[in-house]
């Protein structure tokens, strides 16, 4: 008990009460967001949900995770978006002129050289979000992911092609 | 300039209409399970997708008001879409899946379904050190 004390007592008093200022900022602003209209007491109330949210799910987030460039971020929203709309024409393509048989589905395993948890999130996400791919589980020791294809001819140059596409960014982006 | 918008936000609807459409009919045309998790991840996304732009031009241009919280809407959608897959992905894994039909991780230990992380303590600190 006495030693829970001391810990907890190294930390700042911001670190303590405000231990991600940023998801603070961002969940008030999603509440404002949602709200669709801005008031006082709009504002608010996102601000209290925006200092709660996070005390309570900050165990979660040992350590804020560290984006090392919000440019090259917003650059790689973008590129997924677009991805995201090729990827559903691709799909639909498939889904409605491709007779099942011609499709060549197939699970296959992606190394990974992105370590922070939050990358490999990121990937993962990307992955399913973009042209006939889903990502379905995560090695043991977070080293590689298991990718099901819903059409891979070619399955090393889909792995060279989510590695240099996404993976090779996002590791610019979180350091 | 309204009657161009009108068209524009006609198109849109008509295309998310289409592409929730392909993404409903993909879960009954494609054979396995995990083919049939390719459709509503990406098809239906951008249908939804489609259908929160034209009702943003449609309030921004017709209404006069600017709508954001479709934004929102879209944001969500990314967000879960690709969790949704994956949970649905780890259930048929855990069910059909033998471990042995799977491509190897390609290091010492198996896939998180089927093998235990190797140790907290060293996943904690590697955490740290990045």
């Amino acid at each position: 008990m006495t030693e829970a004390r001391a810990v907890r007592e190294t930390r700042s008093f911001r670190q303590r009460w405000l231990p991600h200022p940023l998801l603070t900022l961002i969940l008030t602003g999603f509440w404002l967001l949602l709200l669709n209209d801005f008031s006082m007491g709009g504002l608010v109330v996102g601000l209290i949900l925006g200092t709660l949210i996070p005390l309570y799910t900050t165990n979660f987030w040992p350590s804020p995770p560290r984006v090392e460039s919000y440019p090259k971020a917003a650059a790689y929203f973008f590129l997924v978006m677009w991805d995201i709309v090729v990827a559903n024409v691709q799909v639909a393509y498939w889904i409605l002129f491709w007779k099942n048989d011609q499709l060549k589905p197939k699970f296959f395993t992606v190394p990974l050289d992105i370590r922070v948890p939050e990358g490999i999130a990121t990937l993962a996400g990307t992955i399913t979000m973009t042209p006939g791919t889903v990502s379905s589980d995560l090695a043991a020791d977070g080293r590689s992911l298991l990718v099901h294809g819903l059409h891979v001819p070619d399955e090393a140059e889909t792995i060279a092609n989510i590695k240099s596409r996404y993976e090779a960014r996002l590791l610019e982006i979180f350091a | 300039m309204t009657f161009f918008a009108e068209i524009l936000i006609s198109l849109l609807i008509v295309a998310g209409g289409f592409f929730a459409f392909v993404g409903s009919f993909g879960l009954i045309k494609l054979p396995e399970i995990m083919q049939r998790l390719h459709a509503p991840t990406k098809a239906t996304t951008l249908g939804v997708g489609s259908v929160l732009v034209a009702s943003m031009l449609y309030f921004l241009i017709i209404e006069g008001s600017p709508s954001i919280h479709e934004l929102v809407i879209t944001l969500f959608l990314f967000l879960t879409a690709p969790i949704t897959a994956n949970f649905v992905a780890k259930a048929h894994l855990h069910e059909d899946q033998h471990p042995e039909a799977l491509p190897p991780t390609g290091g010492e230990h198996g896939w998180a379904t089927f093998d235990a992380p190797p140790d907290q303590r060293v996943a904690g600190q590697e955490r740290g050190a990045d």
